[in-house]
């Protein structure tokens, strides 16, 4: 390269100081709020019993989402790649549509269709003994529908990348379907389908404005992690405002640590 | 076999002479066609039904009354604020977003894995966290003496927060597979830096631009979390169209509220079939 240093010095101090002022301090700054006056404050918030209820009901929410989305994920995207069928391709770009829908017309979506009072199948369901909506079902769909695309999209590429040969050739050996799966598509895809549910769980831990929508929010019966940030955050008092930096801070935590997890096991996966 | 033909006619064509292949191939369409069928139940259930039942709902009341909805002086407000904000939220990203691809790309310093990390953590951050991450040096107790809380320059900042990765991670690829060779010929052509960037580099990377500009417009418009705590939400001021939205959801007013949402809807499901027909068109996939 030909004079590099002047252009490329400007470029990168612009870039470094962008992303400084963008998130790094910002972040930053949240961390130092949480531990102002030390690790004790923190331990007391997050030790509170709406505090540890939110998470509980937080980690399940997520995990059923992520259960949902992985075995539902690996069968859409099966579909999608070793499949033809009329509506494939609309299939193929509807799946991106949560990523791209606001999470409040995703909660309004879920609300008309599920709620008990005047939903298409919230009625039904209601009379048949199920509660969906400002409830935990509820909750769970909603989080399930914000992160349908993120397992989907890891697994595509590499199940077009490792082409159909393997699967054939299992199958002319006699393997049944389940068993070419379990012994040949499911190891060739394992990276992908981790990054898809490590994401999709960091995804799940933080989403708020759909919840918000279906839970109504009710501490101890429907308040997320999420939700009781927002709650704290907007009441008044050094207390309350501990405990939305001290969950805030849990939840952050949570999320960088799965990016981390992500970005490290990404080389991995291109060296096998 | 099964790749060409739809799931449920693959076993009727398998049956023949071969009695065993034949009847591994019957059970595996059967039992994949199962599976693949309650997929997209499920798919149906959880997101194709819903939004359906938002365009549904907002059709109630007839053409005259979306059309009113849709022409409160209130409702255009907040509609022109959100979709200002995301022309220029995404204008901003296309520059800087690209110059940061490259950096990540070209540029080597010690550090530079920290930004990798760095540039997803709006993507994985909890939105409500989010704004209260920006709070923190653009509100009130900022340290650099700022109070941009409840202001609209909150609101872009907020989309800008949310949108930092799309373009990033989309010209990213492209650029790690340009050829330098390419480059280097301009250069020893005589080009300048300038022009190789604009005849060589730049035509190879507009469609990922096009495409991460797409998503960071459509995440943009459809931004709610980081805003509560940020933008104040004050009508005719700070007031996004999500958070209309979601009065008229707390208000019990359903068609209104759907009505706004269909407007949403759609720009998401454009720029879905925009990137769509992009990427067809580069990959030429068929």
């Amino acid at each position: 390269m030909r004079r590099p240093t002047k252009a490329r010095w400007v470029l990168r101090i612009v870039v470094v100081a962008y992303l400084f002022l963008l998130v790094i301090w910002p972040v930053a700054l949240v961390a130092k709020a949480t531990f102002a006056h030390g690790l004790g404050p923190v331990i007391t918030a997050l030790t509170e019993p709406e505090v540890v209820f939110a998470f509980e009901l937080t980690i399940s929410v997520a995990f059923w989402a992520v259960v949902l989305n992985t075995i539902f994920g690996v069968g859409i995207s099966l579909l999608l790649v070793r499949y033809t069928f009329p509506g494939r391709r609309a299939l193929n770009a509807l799946v991106d549509l949560p990523l791209s829908v606001s999470p409040i017309v995703v909660g309004l979506a879920l609300l008309l269709v599920y709620s008990g009072r005047t939903g298409w199948l919230g009625r039904t369901l209601e009379s048949a003994g199920l509660q969906v909506i400002y409830a935990p079902p509820g909750i769970i769909l909603a989080t399930a529908f914000v992160s349908v695309p993120v397992v989907v999209r890891e697994i595509v590429p590499v199940l077009h990348e490792i082409g159909t040969e393997q699967e054939q050739a299992a199958r002319s050996l006699g393997a049944s379907g389940l068993q070419t799966f379990l012994r040949i598509t499911l190891p060739a895809i394992r990276w992908a389908l981790l990054y898809g549910v490590v994401l999709s769980l960091a995804r799940s831990l933080g989403e708020y404005g759909a919840v918000k929508i279906v839970s109504g929010g009710v501490a101890m019966r429907t308040q997320t992690a999420t939700l009781l940030v927002e709650e704290r955050y907007q009441q008044f008092g050094a207390a309350n405002a501990t405990t939305a930096y001290a969950a805030a801070f849990v939840l952050a935590l949570l999320a960088v640590v799965a990016l981390i997890i992500v970005t490290s096991l990404r080389p991995d996966k291109e060296n096998s | 076999m099964t790749q060409t033909a739809p799931p449920p006619a693959a076993p009727a064509a398998a049956p023949g002479d071969r009695r065993r292949r034949g009847r591994a191939a019957t059970s595996l369409g059967a039992a994949s066609g199962l599976g693949l069928g309650i997929a997209l139940v499920w798919f149906s259930l959880l997101v194709l039904i819903p939004l359906t039942a938002v365009l549904v709902q907002a059709s109630a009341g007839g053409w005259s009354t979306y059309w009113s909805i849709l022409t409160n002086a209130q409702t255009v407000a907040a509609l022109e604020l959100t979709v200002g904000q995301a022309v220029l939220v995404t204008a901003v990203n296309v520059v800087i977003g690209t110059a940061i691809a490259w950096v990540l790309v070209r540029d080597h310093f010690p550090g530079k894995r920290v930004l990798e990390v760095v540039i997803d953590i709006p993507f994985a951050l909890p939105t409500i966290v989010a704004g209260l991450v920006l709070l923190s040096l653009y509100g009130p107790s900022s340290p650099l003496g700022l109070n941009w809380a409840n202001t609209q320059i909150a609101v872009f900042l907020a989309f800008l927060f949310v949108t930092l990765p799309f373009i990033v991670r989309t010209v990213e690829p492209v650029l790690i597979e340009l050829e330098p060779e390419v480059e280097e010929a301009a250069a020893s052509l005589g080009a300048s830096r300038f022009t190789t960037f604009r005849m060589i580099i730049l035509p190879s990377l507009a469609p990922a631009i096009t495409s991460g500009a797409a998503l960071s417009f459509a995440r943009a418009i459809s931004e709610y979390g980081s805003l509560v705590l940020l933008s104040g939400n004050l009508p005719y001021s700070t007031e996004v169209a999500s958070v209309r939205i979601l009065s008229f959801v707390e208000g019990d007013n359903l068609v209104d509220a759907a009505a706004v949402a269909s407007i949403l809807l759609l720009v998401a499901l454009v720029v879905i079939v925009a990137l769509d027909v992009l990427s067809r068109r580069v990959a030429r996939y068929g």
